[in-house]
């Protein structure tokens, strides 16, 4: 029998211990965490808060024994760890099986292609008797909801919340003691988020694992823990933990620290400029139309010589984009809401029915958004992507802003503006894709509107974005509305609808989604 | 893309034959006919293999979908030989420096029917065989690192999403200004900077699905298997009936005197 189990068939819940532990990343100069001491008993459900850059990642990779940087000999390469970090009495590294870690890209969460393999590969790793390890993934699976699904149903097949709950039954297939959990939902709609939270729970009340999570929205995970640890950056001067109590506690004493530092505390939504209420000129100015669309994302399947139209996710939309005026496009996953967004962004070609620029828009470039060129494209609608990564086409920040400038043979003056009104201007000389989550998001923003676009698209912005990065940038769209440009959001928030205004697309979903 | 990685809820008698079976069959088949470039040969094995295709659950649009690059190739060796190999017997078409003979277009249907030979029986194995049960297979039965092939596993699995993220990174790059069209410079520029965003997006990937693999302790010395990869009565009837086929097409390659070893000459 696995040595995580108790003569009862269960789960022994873990603890942790930290004792002037801290961490050097290879290749940086200050460390990730420093002089870190902790105590966590077992079955304790712990919630880590802290600003970006405090290490809470950092803390819980090590705790399920993958910090990065080790060679063959099991020895650390260029980092530095100092004091120590142990799990039952035992550095991480040698309790292979005691934890198990969900980060927070589901695609990544998922191993195997079917369902059923998926959540057996970590109990073959700690070398379960097969017979032992389908009673597990028969069990796991039922914790977490998902029981419905054949065990050979394609994990390709699933949403995000599903992949992400897979991933949980993965774990807890493992039975370890120790359930890590590194922004688990920062990549779900609402209500991916509610489902892996509330399976999480179940299974917490289940084992009595021990529960470490990391987590911008406090709401979603305050009345699941019984402790709250605030972290703050490593130095010398001060010790790694900054709060540590009561989630209640914590709360009301650190509430001014932790909305300064981003943090989304319950109740709390982050003060955003209002509109001014005196149009632009050009307000209301008909931009673009949408007339009876079908949209996807395939392209036209060929068989012989007669073109197969895909089959649209989304039929029969009709939306106008007016100058100066905010139009959300809301809708349950599935719905076909970023297809279409793309789809009038001119970057896919409908199905069927039309996108049209109007006059103010087209301004001789033709009628069809999807026929322009790129460089006509980007001085009329800019589309600002899910994923920033995805866009970023140099090496330095401000290359990137000069990119669209310079394309267009325009000078450069609007890229100051948008380096001190987006806060880049300390980065400049920085790699995008070194930056963190919020700088990457304000870049993808300011160099789509380096071009000056007149309507700008965005999907999802606001996706695992702290609450600071949040308030920028619904304030940043509402000075961009009053000066005459109009957006379009593809968005899950409801607060982020509200702060912009205007109105609502909202698609329903066009097939039944799984439970 | 990604539904290609597996099999489509496919039941077909093949599918339930051990993947290495399948292999060691297909490696006979091609083997025999990669050694002659006859026609006799050829046709048999390809008869054969037609005959087989419904065991296999294929059928011909899901063969053309899948092996449509296999076929074109072969198609366009058997023409390529037909006018370009040495003359012999009557000339049969002339036009200038393409021509074609009574012997050389004999070679190039040789070629042609070698080439669909030698490529079905691969479409076949693929269509029939989940990659996971051919993992299985090769760390279990043929003893190769687990290490190895399951990491391989995995990332055939990160394969599918690239193809849907090369869609979207284009778009996000038109949406830069970057653009895919125009002529065959811009075309390469854009495609090679496409491919470079890619490519990270790959590596992070990559390594992100790396930790969650670890973290579920992937990489330890011991382990078990959840499926057990045996072999029946079925492996004993496909790696049979390789040797059948085999063992056919050099019977009547031999028996019509046409069997021709490739290095031998013609």
């Amino acid at each position: 029998m696995a040595p995580s189990q108790d003569a009862a068939g269960g789960v022994r819940p873990a603890a942790v211990t930290a004792r002037g532990w801290g961490w050097r990343h290879a290749g940086r100069a200050k460390p990730a965490v420093h002089a870190l001491d902790l105590d966590i008993r077992p079955g304790e459900r712990v919630l880590l808060l802290g600003p970006s850059g405090a290490g809470k990642s950092t803390l819980l990779h090590a705790l399920a024994g993958v910090l990065g940087d080790i060679n063959d000999d099991g020895e650390a390469g260029d980092a530095d760890e100092s004091g120590s970090l142990l799990v039952d009495g035992a550095p991480p590294r040698e309790r292979r099986g005691r934890s198990g870690l969900m980060q927070q890209d589901p695609e990544t969460q998922v191993v195997l292609s079917r369902v059923g393999d998926d959540v057996a590969f970590g109990a073959e790793n700690l070398a379960v008797p097969r017979d032992a390890i389908w009673a597990r993934v028969h069990e796991a699976l039922a914790d977490v909801g998902l029981s419905h699904l054949p065990l050979d149903h394609p994990t390709s097949a699933l949403s995000g919340g599903q992949k992400q709950r897979l991933a949980l039954a993965g774990i807890l297939a493992m039975r370890p003691g120790l359930i890590l959990l590194d922004e688990p939902t920062a990549n779900l709609d609402p209500d991916g988020v509610l489902e892996v939270r509330d399976a999480v729970a179940r299974c917490l009340d289940k084992t009595g694992a021990t529960l470490v999570v990391v987590e911008h929205r406090v709401s979603v995970w305050k009345d699941l823990v019984d402790r709250i640890v605030v972290l703050q950056p490593g130095s010398a001067s001060d010790p790694a933990v900054l709060l540590d109590g009561p989630p209640d506690r914590v709360l009301g004493e650190a509430r001014a620290m932790l909305t300064a530092a981003g943090v989304w505390v319950p109740g709390y939504v982050p003060a955003t400029r209002r509109r001014s209420g005196i149009p632009a000129a050009v307000t209301g100015n008909l931009l673009l139309a949408a007339e009876d669309l079908a949209v996807s994302r395939e392209r036209p399947r060929r068989k012989g010589f007669r073109k197969i139209p895909p089959v649209p996710v989304q039929e029969g939309v009709a939306a106008q984009v007016r100058a100066g005026q905010a139009l959300a496009v809301t809708g349950p996953n599935g719905a076909g809401k970023s297809t279409f967004a793309l789809t009038l962004a001119g970057l896919l070609e409908p199905v069927s029915g039309k996108v049209s620029a109007a006059v103010d828009l087209s301004r001789g470039a033709g009628i069809d958004p999807y026929a322009w060129k790129a460089e006509q494209l980007i001085s009329r609608v800019g589309t600002v992507f899910q994923e920033p990564e995805h866009q970023f086409v140099t090496g330095k920040v401000l290359d990137e802003l000069l990119f669209g400038p310079r394309h267009l043979g325009r000078g450069e003056d609007r890229v100051e503006e948008l380096l001190e009104r987006l806060r880049l201007t300390q980065l400049v000389d920085a790699n995008p894709y070194t930056l963190s989550g919020g700088e990457k998001r304000r870049l993808s923003v300011a160099t789509v509107l380096a071009a000056s676009p007149q309507v700008l698209v965005l999907d999802e912005p606001t996706f695992g974005q702290d609450a600071n990065t949040w308030a920028e940038l619904a304030s940043f769209l509402s000075e961009l509305l009053d000066a005459g440009t109009a957006v379009v959001s593809v968005t899950h928030d409801a607060e982020f609808t509200r702060a912009l205004g205007g109105a609502e697309l909202r698609m329903a979903a066009t097939e039944p989604v799984a439970p | 893309m990604r539904q290609q990685l597996t099999l489509d809820g496919n039941r077909a008698l093949l599918a339930r034959a051990n993947p290495l079976s399948k292999f060691a069959a297909v490696v006979l088949i091609t083997a025999v006919l990669a050694l002659s470039i006859d026609w006799v040969s050829a046709s048999v094995a390809l008869v054969f293999e037609l005959i087989l295709f419904p065991l296999a659950g294929l059928t011909v649009s899901l063969l053309w979908q899948r092996g449509w690059p296999l076929i074109l190739a072969a198609a366009i060796g058997g023409w390529s030989t037909s006018i370009l190999a040495p003359d012999s017997g009557r000339i049969l078409l002339d036009a200038g420096i393409w021509t074609m003979s009574e012997g050389s277009l004999q070679l190039g249907i040789g070629f042609l029917l070698r080439g669909f030979a030698i490529a079905l029986p691969a479409v076949l194995l693929m269509s029939c065989t989940d990659p996971t049960d051919l993992a299985d297979a090769l760390a279990q039965k043929a003893r190769l690192p687990h290490r190895f092939v399951l990491g391989t596993l995995a990332a055939m699995r990160l394969v599918g999403l690239m193809a849907e993220e090369w869609q979207t990174i284009g778009m996000a790059r038109r949406a830069r200004g970057v653009g895919s069209r125009g002529n065959v410079v811009q075309r390469v520029k854009a495609t090679l900077g496409q491919s470079f965003g890619l490519l990270v997006q790959a590596i992070r990937r990559a390594s992100r699905l790396a930790v969650t693999m670890e973290a579920r302790g992937f990489g330890g010395g011991q382990r078990t298997w959840a499926r057990e990869s045996t072999f029946s009565v079925l492996d004993l009837w496909v790696v049979g009936g390789g040797v059948l086929i085999a063992g056919c097409a050099l019977g009547a390659a031999l028996a019509a005197g046409r069997w021709n070893m490739v290095w031998l000459g013609s």
